[in-house]
C-alpha cells in the first residue's frame, strides 16, 4: 500500500515537471516570438538597418527560436537570468530584493488569513444554515465576486480618507519601528487577506460539509452528540486532507492579488516590477518574473494534489 | 453555493426568497445589458465633453455621479463604459466557451491519445495564473480590442474544457452512448445530439461562472493600465483614470467599481439560485 502512494506523489512530481516545461514554453514564446522586433525596439526608430543587424547577431536573435528557447532555459538552471533591456542591469540583481520584499507580504497574509479563515470556515459548517452561515457564504460570495482593486480602494477610502489611521502608499525604506512596520503593511495584508480568506472560508466550508453528510456524521447525531462534538470529533479529522488542500489552492490566489495590491500600493515587490516590465517591453524581466509566479502557482497546486493524495487513508 | 442541496432539503422553506434573490440578480443583469445596447441614446451627456469646470465634482442633481478628473460626466462613462466591459467579456466568454466544450466533448468521446495530450496540455495552460497570462500576452501583443478578446478567451478555454470533459466523460459511459455507438453513429452525432443535452445545464452555469471571472480580469487589466486603451475606457480603466481622485473620496472612483461589483455580484447570485443546482468547483 506504501508503494502506491509514493508511486502516485512521484508520478504528480514528474506531471509537475512536464507542466513547468510546457509552462516555459509558452511563456518564452509569447514574449519572445509574437510581433515586435527586440533589436528594432531597443534602438528606436532612427537605428540603421546595419545596427539593427549588428544587434541581432550580438543578442543571437538570428538563430532559430527554439536554439534560443534552450539557450534561455540553460541559463535560468545556472542562476543566468539575461539583462534587463531598459538598463542593462542584470536581471538576478533587480529581482532578488523585491522577491524578498513580496515573500514577506506573502508570508503575512498567509499567517493571519490561514487561521482567520479555517476559524470561519469550520464555524460556519458547524453552524450550516443559521443566519451566521447564510452571512458568511453571502460576505464571502461578494468578495469573492469583486475586482481586488475595489477592495484596496475602498480600504484606502475607509482607513486613509475618512479615518486617516493609515497612509495610502506604503514605502519600505521609511521603516524605523514596529509602528511604521504595522502601518505600510496594514493594507496590502488586509486587502490581499480579504480575498484569500473568501476563498478559502468557502472551500474549507465546503469540505467540512461535505463529511457532515456521510453516515458515520448521521449514526453520531442520532446517538445524541452535540454540534460542535459532531463536526471537531467526528467530521474535522476527516476533512482534514480536503481543508489542506483548500488552504493551498487559495494560497495560490494571493499570486494574482499581490500584482494589483502592489500596484495599487506602489508597494516594491516582484509583481510591481513585472507590471513596469510590461510597459517599458523589457523581456527578459517580464520572462523570468513570469517563471517565478508560474513556478510558486504550481508549487502550490502540485502540493495541494499530493497533500489530498497523502490525506486519503484507503491509500496509506 | 452551497447549502440548498447539501443540507439536502430542495429549499421548500427558502424557496420564495431564493427566486427573488435570483430574479432581482436577473433584473440587473437585464439593465446593465440594455444600458450595453442603447447606451449612446441614453447619456445625458457625450462621454468626451467637459461639462465641469472643476475636475472630481461631487454628486450633483446636473452630475449623477459626479465628475472624473478633467471634468467629464461620470454618469455617461460608466453607462458608455458598459458597453466595453460587457461586449468583451461576452465575446470573450462565447469563444472561450464553445471552444472549450467542443473540444472537452470530442476529447471525452475519442479518448485515446487525442484526450490525453489535449488534457496534458491545457492543464499546462491552466496552470499559468490568468493575471500573469494576461500581463505576459499583453507584453507581446498589445492591447487591441480584439487581441483582448483572443486572450481572455485563450485564458479561461483550459477551464471549460476541463469541466465540460469530466461532465461529458460521466455521460459516455452511459448505455445510450453505447447503443449509439453500436448503430454506428459518427463522432459529431455523438457529440451534438447525445452528449451536449445531457450536460447542458451545468455547462450554461458554468459559463455564467465563467464569464464573472473574465469581467474580473479584463477589470483588473484595464486598471492596471494594459487592458482597454484611451479614448475608449471600460469600467476597470475608468477607475484607473480617476484612482487620483481616491485621496479626496471622489465619486469617479467609486462607482466604477460599484458597477463592477454590482454585475458580478448579480451574476454569482442568479447562478447560486439557479433551479438546478451545479456542484462547488474551486475558483480559478
Amino acid at each position: 500500500m506504501k508503494k502506491q502512494v509514493s508511486l502516485l506523489v512521484v508520478r504528480r512530481l514528474l506531471i509537475a515537471l512536464i507542466t513547468l516545461v510546457i509552462v516555459s514554453f509558452a511563456v518564452f514564446f509569447a514574449t519572445a516570438l509574437l510581433p515586435g522586433d527586440t533589436a528594432t525596439i531597443l534602438l528606436g526608430q532612427s537605428a540603421t538597418p546595419e545596427a539593427v543587424e549588428g544587434l541581432r547577431k550580438a543578442m543571437h536573435l538570428n538563430d532559430p527560436a527554439i536554439i534560443r528557447f534552450l539557450r534561455w532555459i540553460a541559463g535560468l538552471f545556472q542562476g543566468d537570468f539575461g539583462k534587463s533591456y531598459a538598463n542593462n542591469v542584470p536581471v538576478a540583481n533587480l529581482i532578488s530584493g523585491r522577491f524578498v520584499n513580496t515573500m514577506k507580504l506573502a508570508g503575512l497574509t498567509a499567517a493571519i488569513a490561514v487561521p482567520f479563515a479555517l476559524t470561519l470556515g469550520i464555524t460556519a459548517a458547524m453552524w450550516r444554515g443559521t443566519l451566521y452561515d447564510r452571512t458568511v457564504t453571502i460576505a464571502t460570495i461578494g468578495i469573492i465576486s469583486v475586482p481586488e482593486f475595489m477592495i484596496a480602494t475602498l480600504a484606502v477610502l475607509l482607513f486613509a480618507v475618512y479615518l486617516k489611521w493609515l497612509p495610502a502608499l506604503s514605502l519600505t525604506n521609511e521603516v524605523k519601528s514596529l509602528h511604521d512596520l504595522l502601518r505600510i503593511y496594514a493594507m496590502p495584508v488586509m486587502t490581499l487577506t480579504f480575498g484569500v480568506s473568501a476563498q478559502m472560508i468557502r472551500m474549507t466550508r465546503a469540505a467540512v460539509v461535505e463529511t457532515l453528510n456521510t453516515p458515520y456524521v448521521e449514526m453520531a447525531l442520532l446517538k445524541g452528540a452535540s454540534r460542535p462534538r459532531l463536526v471537531l470529533r467526528h467530521a474535522l479529522p476527516n476533512a482534514l486532507g480536503p481543508i489542506v488542500n483548500a488552504v493551498a489552492l487559495s494560497l495560490s490566489y494571493l499570486l494574482g492579488g499581490v500584482i494589483i495590491v502592489e500596484t495599487i500600493f506602489n508597494y516594491p515587490g516582484v509583481a510591481k516590477l513585472m507590471v513596469d516590465a510590461v510597459s517599458t517591453r523589457d523581456l527578459p524581466l517580464i520572462q523570468t518574473c513570469a517563471m517565478i509566479f508560474c513556478l510558486g502557482y504550481l508549487a502550490l497546486i502540485t502540493a495541494a494534489d499530493i497533500i489530498a493524495v497523502l490525506s486519503n487513508p484507503r491509500l496509506r | 453555493m452551497t447549502d440548498s442541496t447539501a443540507t439536502g432539503r430542495p429549499g421548500m422553506r427558502l424557496g420564495y426568497r431564493f427566486n427573488l434573490v435570483g430574479m432581482t440578480a436577473l433584473g440587473i443583469i437585464l439593465l446593465w445589458a440594455c444600458v450595453a445596447l442603447f447606451a449612446p441614446q441614453i447619456i445625458p451627456h457625450s462621454v468626451g465633453e467637459i461639462v465641469d469646470s472643476d475636475y472630481f465634482g461631487p454628486m450633483s442633481r446636473e452630475l449623477w455621479f459626479g465628475s472624473d478628473y478633467l471634468g467629464r460626466d461620470i454618469f455617461s462613462r460608466i453607462l458608455m463604459g458598459a458597453r466595453y466591459t460587457l461586449g468583451i467579456s461576452l465575446a470573450a466568454v462565447t469563444i472561450a466557451c464553445f471552444s472549450g466544450i467542443a473540444l472537452g466533448m470530442t476529447a471525452a468521446v475519442a479518448g485515446g491519445w487525442f484526450d490525453s495530450t489535449l488534457s496534458r496540455f491545457l492543464d499546462a495552460l491552466n496552470s499559468i495564473p490568468s493575471k500573469l497570462f494576461g500581463l505576459v500576452v499583453v507584453a507581446a501583443v498589445g492591447s487591441s480590442i480584439p487581441a483582448l478578446i483572443g486572450t481572455l478567451s485563450v485564458i479561461y478555454t483550459p477551464g471549460a474544457y476541463r469541466f465540460a470533459r469530466a461532465l461529458a466523460v460521466n455521460v459516455n459511459t452511459m448505455d445510450f452512448i453505447v447503443v449509439a455507438r453500436i448503430r454506428g453513429e459518427r463522432l459529431p452525432y455523438l457529440i451534438a445530439s447525445e452528449i451536449l443535452p445531457n450536460i447542458l445545464g451545468p455547462v450554461l452555469a458554468d459559463l455564467g461562472l465563467r464569464f464573472v471571472f473574465i469581467v474580473l480580469l479584463l477589470s483588473g487589466l484595464s486598471f492596471l493600465g494594459l487592458g482597454v486603451q484611451p479614448p475608449y475606457a471600460d469600467w476597470g480603466a475608468l477607475v484607473r483614470e480617476n484612482i487620483a481622485g481616491l485621496p479626496f473620496g471622489a465619486p469617479a472612483v467609486i462607482f466604477p467599481s460599484l458597477a463592477i461589483a454590482s454585475l458580478t455580484i448579480s451574476v454569482n447570485l442568479l447562478i447560486d439560485n439557479l433551479p438546478r443546482r451545479i456542484r462547488d468547483r474551486s475558483a480559478e
